[in-house]
């Protein structure tokens, strides 16, 4: 076994044994970089960053970090040309924590769709990256670097960000555990936003243990993000235990309709099998307005997005195009800089919160959001949590959904609404298809029930070899 | 045809909080541009703004001085436009669920009581400040996130006047409340008119102008009135009135429309879903209606109920809340129940060296008990009402009490008919005239015989005591 095949809470106990030491960590890494990042491209900017550089000090585990998650002094772009060089004043609340804890921030940032638009890592200005299962498809979005680093094992663990699935979709994709945490379990400070009622920063790691651990790391409520909440952050490795007897799961029926692969349908009935072995009780429930999550959530999220991009301008920071007339300066320099999915998101958010479409758009799509919302508060009376496929397939091929962005959108169809409604979801590897591509479990439970989808993923990770399995690259 | 203007204003004022409404930054005025200034006043991407619990009370102290409703479930929603002093390219404002709502305002105006209603006063956050060089623009952001209250009135104002009127109200009771500076000249009061006419009597409103760019009250009242004018011309010729933003130029005393062309302007507001959706308790309502105190048209009552003030005189001494607090003491202070003289020294004397000095009444430095003791010194005699003046002059200058200067400089006033007598028979001998007038009827030359005799004495003499030894002798 190399250092770099090791999760975080092994790597753990071989330094505490002495059999590792930070640096050989790094070194392992890096030589592990070296070898595959050409074919994966998980990391951006890689040819500028060596991670054993002199100015990268070791002293911990080192974790990966996605590129819209500010670092001080470390280039932060979102994958995108309006931030070209941008190198933020200042480390993110999550960056601050790790770094209290102890860990490294590696310096290379991972790849991602440009400002968190996309389920493919396709929409990078730095060119897409590719998922290590199979270098033809992707490694989904858009924390497809993060995704696909662990997977790669250039990466101990990382932080992703997942608005409408962008952290669990591609921890499917790649056959990682990736876990968006309740809306408010984690500070946003220093997340460059997309869809700010949505977004969640969490992990992308190689076992549930890794998860529980860099969760302890991250959540807690922080005077900066007023939309952070102040509950006590329980310790979630304590949840990490193999007992689910009598846990009530529903499976929603509205999940398993047309459009679902049959082999992902297979692992995923598997999957419950196995989680009533295992004493869990399963029963279908009904989320009656999932069909609505979707347009609902590309109102929504646009129309945040139009707004939170606004400041990308050229005027302070990042990329400029310049021009005698301010107003062409603006068209310019965004026109410019903007990719291709960037504007058409701009502009769909634009038209929404317009007069005169406000009501019948943005107004409306609030208001199903809190149908959905009343579903889950509906179902989880009586469960204490949810079981669906994490996507409708396994990863697809690079360049197969680009030329149509609503085939693309319909791949967050499972994840979206644990995003409108706030509550916490994970992704867990629940076995691969013929052709050996990862499928993805997702389990979602009630607000601030992280500890709960920790104690059903373990149990479930620890009578099943999925999450142990490494691609060849 | 008679025209009848209407007339909505829009103030802008500084909250004088520590730091700014959305960050921790310093708000303090005139300092290095942009020395105050953070990630989250810039705009820097993922930076998350976090309401200053101050702005808010502020906020609500003056609602409720404004007699407004408090909206119990309010926001904050993003107003949207692209300009570089703005550096989210949206405005951290309230749309549809404005902080209050439904206040008025009472201004008096000859004489007579006239209410003008309140719209809406709400949060937002200022823009920074663009400084224009000749090839290039600076962008001082250390303006940017201070709270602003926009305060907007019904289109009650119906002359140049009211508006001033209702300015002057507005600041009086903002400065009673402490809250903030309004300074035009440093900006923490900014002011903005719609204005249209219609003919005398009609219901339907004109098409109205916005005028910007006054930079006191007088410019507000001036702009007014040139563009009542020049509304009225236009109309008078059958011409149309646009509807445009207009800026007042000082220099030339006119309103010039602006350059910039104008668009159909869409702000696409919508909840800013960084700051969570609040709730204002009825008891944050109640503990803050009580720090309030009393406004100036409360007191302005009360002075002339409890000091038999006229309403005229009342009016000058609440204007300024030091002031109102420095009278109120002489006022209470003064031992006899008439306190019509105390009024007259405050509004008259008093004031006047105030203005010469470019002070406020009670900047002037003349304890409250100085005052009185002495108005008491001329009310019993002791010193002429016209040393009085003098000894006054020099307790703003060297703040001695009144009895050390009158006794240093010996100012007492001569009663003493005998004293007085040689200065009687000279003014008489000198003025023999001005004695045949007196002689043939023209009682009112005594006064200024008694004006000469005042002047042989250095102002000491009793001017009653002499006047009756003058009506004896002639």
């Amino acid at each position: 076994m190399e250092l770099y095949q090791l999760t975080a809470h092994q790597l753990n106990e071989k330094i505490d044994k002495g059999e590792a030491t930070p640096e050989s960590i790094i070194a392992s890494l890096d030589k592990r970089i070296q070898e595959v990042d050409h074919k994966v491209g998980a990391y951006v900017r890689h040819s500028e960053f060596r991670v054993q550089s002199s100015e990268f000090r070791v002293k911990g585990i080192p974790i990966s970090i996605k590129d819209n998650i500010c670092t001080a002094g470390y280039p932060t772009e979102c994958c995108s040309k309006i931030l070209e060089g941008f190198k933020p004043p200042y480390d993110a609340t999550v960056i601050r924590k790790l770094k209290e804890a102890g860990l490294d921030i590696m310096p290379l940032k991972t790849n991602m769709d440009e400002f968190a638009f996309g389920s493919s890592t396709e929409n990078s200005c730095f060119g897409p990256t590719h998922n290590p299962w199979d270098l033809e498809r992707v490694p989904g979005g858009s924390s497809g670097g993060s995704a696909a680093a662990v997977a790669a094992d250039e990466a101990v663990w990382a932080l992703g960000t997942d608005t409408g699935g962008s952290i669990r979709q591609p921890a499917a994709f790649c056959g990682v555990v990736g876990m968006k945490p309740t809306y408010g379990r984690v500070s946003r400070y220093g997340l460059i936003a997309f869809a700010s009622s949505l977004d969640q920063i969490g992990p992308l790691t190689k076992d549930t243990r890794d998860a529980a651990l860099l969760m302890n790391i991250i959540s807690g409520y922080e005077p900066r993000d007023s939309t952070s909440v102040d509950t006590a952050v329980p310790d979630y490795t304590k949840a990490l235990v193999n007992d689910i007897g009598g846990i009530r799961i529903g499976i929603p029926k509205e999940y398993f309709i047309a459009g679902i692969n049959p082999e992902v349908k297979k692992a995923i009935e598997e999957a419950i099998d196995k989680l009533k072995i295992l004493g869990a009780v399963c029963k279908e429930v009904s989320l009656p307005h999932t069909e609505y999550a979707v347009p609902v959530y590309y109102i929504i999220a646009t129309a945040e997005a139009s707004s939170n991009l606004a400041r990308f301008d050229g005027v302070q920071y990042g990329f400029r195009k310049s021009d005698q007339d301010m107003i062409e300066m603006y068209k310019k320099t965004r026109g410019e800089a903007f990719g291709e999915e960037a504007k058409r998101r701009v502009i769909l958010g634009t038209f929404v919160l317009s007069h005169g479409y406000y009501d019948a758009y943005y107004l409306k799509a609030l208001k199903v959001r809190t149908l959905i919302k009343q579903d889950f508060d509906r179902v989880f009376k009586d469960c204490d949590c949810i079981l669906t496929p994490t996507t409708p397939t396994p990863a697809f091929k690079i360049g197969e959904k680009t030329d149509d962005p609503l085939k693309m959108y319909l791949s967050d169809i499972y994840t979206i609404s644990a995003n409108l409604a706030g509550i916490p979801g994970i992704s867990v590897p629940c076995g691969f298809t013929k052709e050996g591509l990862p499928v993805g479990l997702q389990l979602l439970a009630r607000h601030f029930a992280e500890e709960t989808l920790f104690k059903v993923a373990y149990s479930y990770e620890q009578s099943t070899p999925w999450h142990s399995m490494k691609p060849k690259i | 045809m008679e025209y009848e203007a209407v007339i909505g204003l829009e103030v802008h004022l500084h909250l004088k909080t520590r730091t700014k409404a959305f960050c921790g930054c310093s708000t303090e005025f005139g300092n290095t541009p942009n020395t105050q200034a953070c990630p989250v006043c810039l705009g820097f991407p993922g930076s998350l703004p976090v309401l200053n619990r101050t702005a808010l009370e502020y906020a609500l102290k003056v609602a409720l001085a404004f007699n407004c409703q408090i909206q119990e479930f309010t926001k904050f929603d993003r107003k949207h436009y692209y300009y570089p002093d703005l550096p989210k390219n949206y405005q951290i404002s309230q749309y549809d669920l404005p902080l209050s709502r439904n206040g008025f305002l009472d201004i008096k105006l000859d004489g007579k009581i006239k209410r003008i209603g309140i719209t809406r006063a709400h949060l937002e956050e200022d823009a920074g400040k663009l400084i224009h060089a000749e090839n290039f623009t600076l962008v001082d952001f250390n303006r940017a996130g201070i709270p602003l209250l926009e305060i907007v009135s019904d289109p009650d104002i119906n002359s140049p006047q009211e508006a001033y009127e209702y300015l002057t109200a507005l600041k009086s009771t903002i400065e009673y409340l402490d809250v903030s500076d309004c300074d035009m000249e440093k900006g923490s009061l900014r002011c903005d008119a719609n204005i249209s006419i219609r003919p005398k009597g009609a219901k339907e409103l004109g098409t109205k102008t916005e005028l910007k760019n006054m930079n006191s009250f007088k410019a507000v009242r001036d702009a007014l009135v040139f563009e009542i004018k020049r509304q009225t011309g236009l109309q008078d010729l059958g011409q149309a009135i646009v509807q445009e933003t207009r800026l007042w130029d000082e220099k030339s005393q006119q309103t010039l429309a602006m350059r910039s062309k104008e668009e159909a302007k869409d702000y696409r507001y919508f909840p800013d879903p960084d700051l969570p959706q609040f709730i204002i308790s009825k008891e944050k309502i109640a503990e803050i209606q009580n720090t309030i105190g009393e406004l100036p048209q409360e007191k302005m009552q009360r002075f002339i109920k409890d000091y038999g003030l006229s309403q005229y005189h009342a009016k000058i001494l609440v204007d300024n809340k030091e002031d109102a607090a420095y009278a109120e003491i002489c006022l209470r202070g003064y031992p006899q129940k008439d306190k019509k003289v105390v009024t007259n020294w405050l509004v008259g004397p008093i004031a006047a060296i105030a203005s010469d000095n470019a002070v406020s009444i009670s900047g002037l430095g003349i304890e409250p008990k100085d005052t009185i003791e002495l108005i008491g010194f001329v009310e019993n005699g002791k010193i002429s009402n016209l040393v009085g003046k003098s000894v006054l002059a020099q307790m703003a200058k060297t703040h001695k009490s009144p009895a050390l200067i009158i006794s240093e400089q010996n100012l007492v006033q001569i009663s003493d008919e005998a004293s007085l007598e040689r200065d009687v028979n000279l003014v008489i001998q000198e003025n023999p005239k001005v004695v045949q007038d007196y002689k043939t009827g023209k009682e009112s030359s005594i006064m200024f015989l008694v004006g000469q005799v005042m002047k042989k004495t250095g102002g000491k003499a009793n001017p009653k005591v002499v006047q009756e030894i003058l009506k004896r002798r002639l």
